[in-house]
């Protein structure tokens, strides 16, 4: 069980939240310029980090809100919670060769 | 004889109203989303020591309010309802018959025991045109009232949120889940009394899960 520090209500069980993928995937300027390529990677393609992960989650329970989280996909710590407008953080032991 | 018509609503409209005149009251009385439990709430009453207590206060007025809290808006609203909007979560204030729940950053609960058209309308005049909504939600959900010295242990089975003193106290009120229900929960007092504010449909599910979870404490403690 993951406790995720929700930006408004403080650290929840992670059953309050639920999951919204990758975070800081931009929607393209011009959708309509794109090649069926280019729409699909950025539908469907996702990166697959090992390692502090940036990923969306709503406190579905609480809240409501969504919000940034960082995780570590191989300890699965949760290394920061941030807002969306707030900047991803930067990470003192980001980085390694695990 | 009347001529066969097609339209068979406008026979079914004159019947109805020759029926609304000889009742001459209201149409259907408002049934509570709970109303069918409510003498099985009262039989799982415990008393003593280990006493607890569930009970329904259906119908409370609620309006959900969405407005920037730092806009002029918010400031007349908080005028009208004669407190200030709770910044933080948990934080919830009072006044008269209205009392304010943080649910969002820009967003609250106001529960008051005035008319809920009334509630709604008098909150939307003080927001105006500015960004922002004044919903009447008072069907949306019904209260659960759950109060007595074992309150706390019943909640605690299904409650992911440190209910202890230290964390938890009267006039608090987060929104969390109890079973697998979400609610809003609101601690009132020391006895400690929670109010429970789940969704209409859910209501029914989480009034028999604490019924069955109040059931232990009717025995003795089992060391």
């Amino acid at each position: 069980m993951l406790l995720i520090g929700c930006p408004w209500c403080g650290p929840r069980d992670e059953t309050e939240y639920h999951y919204g993928g990758q975070a800081h995937v931009p929607h393209p300027e011009t959708p309509a310029d794109l090649d069926d390529r280019q729409w699909a990677e950025y539908v469907f393609y996702r990166d697959n980090a090992k390692g502090p992960f940036a990923e969306r989650w709503v406190h579905s329970t609480g809240c409501r809100r969504w919000f940034n989280v960082l995780r570590d996909t191989v300890t699965n710590e949760v290394l920061a919670a941030y807002r969306l407008d707030e900047p991803r953080p930067e990470l003192p032991q980001a980085g390694g060769n695990r | 004889m009347a001529e066969p018509t097609l339209d068979t609503g406008a026979n079914t409209g004159a019947n109805t109203g020759a029926d609304a005149g000889e009742d001459a009251g209201p149409v259907a009385p408002r049934t509570s989303p709970l109303a069918h439990l409510a003498e099985r709430m009262r039989a799982a009453t415990v008393t003593g020591a280990r006493g607890v207590a569930l009970t329904e206060w259906p119908f409370i007025t609620m309006a959900d309010l969405r407005v920037d809290p730092a806009s002029e808006a918010a400031d007349r609203i908080e005028k009208t309802l004669g407190a200030p909007l709770p910044r933080q979560c948990g934080h919830t204030t009072a006044s008269g018959p209205h009392t304010v729940v943080w649910l969002g950053p820009d967003e609250w609960l106001v529960l008051s025991q005035g008319e809920e058209t009334a509630v709604a309308a008098e909150l939307r005049e003080a927001l105006g045109e500015d960004p922002g909504s004044v919903v009447d939600v008072s069907a949306n959900r019904t209260t659960l009232e759950l109060s007595g010295p074992a309150a706390r242990q019943v909640l605690e089975k299904g409650c992911p949120l440190d209910l202890h003193p230290r964390a938890m106290g009267p006039g608090r009120a987060v929104s969390t889940t109890v079973g697998p229900i979400a609610v809003l929960l609101w601690q009132v007092d020391d006895a400690p009394t929670y109010r429970l504010f789940p969704r209409s449909s859910f209501a029914d599910y989480l009034a028999r899960w604490l019924i069955d979870a109040m059931s232990e404490y009717r025995g003795p403690e089992i060391p």
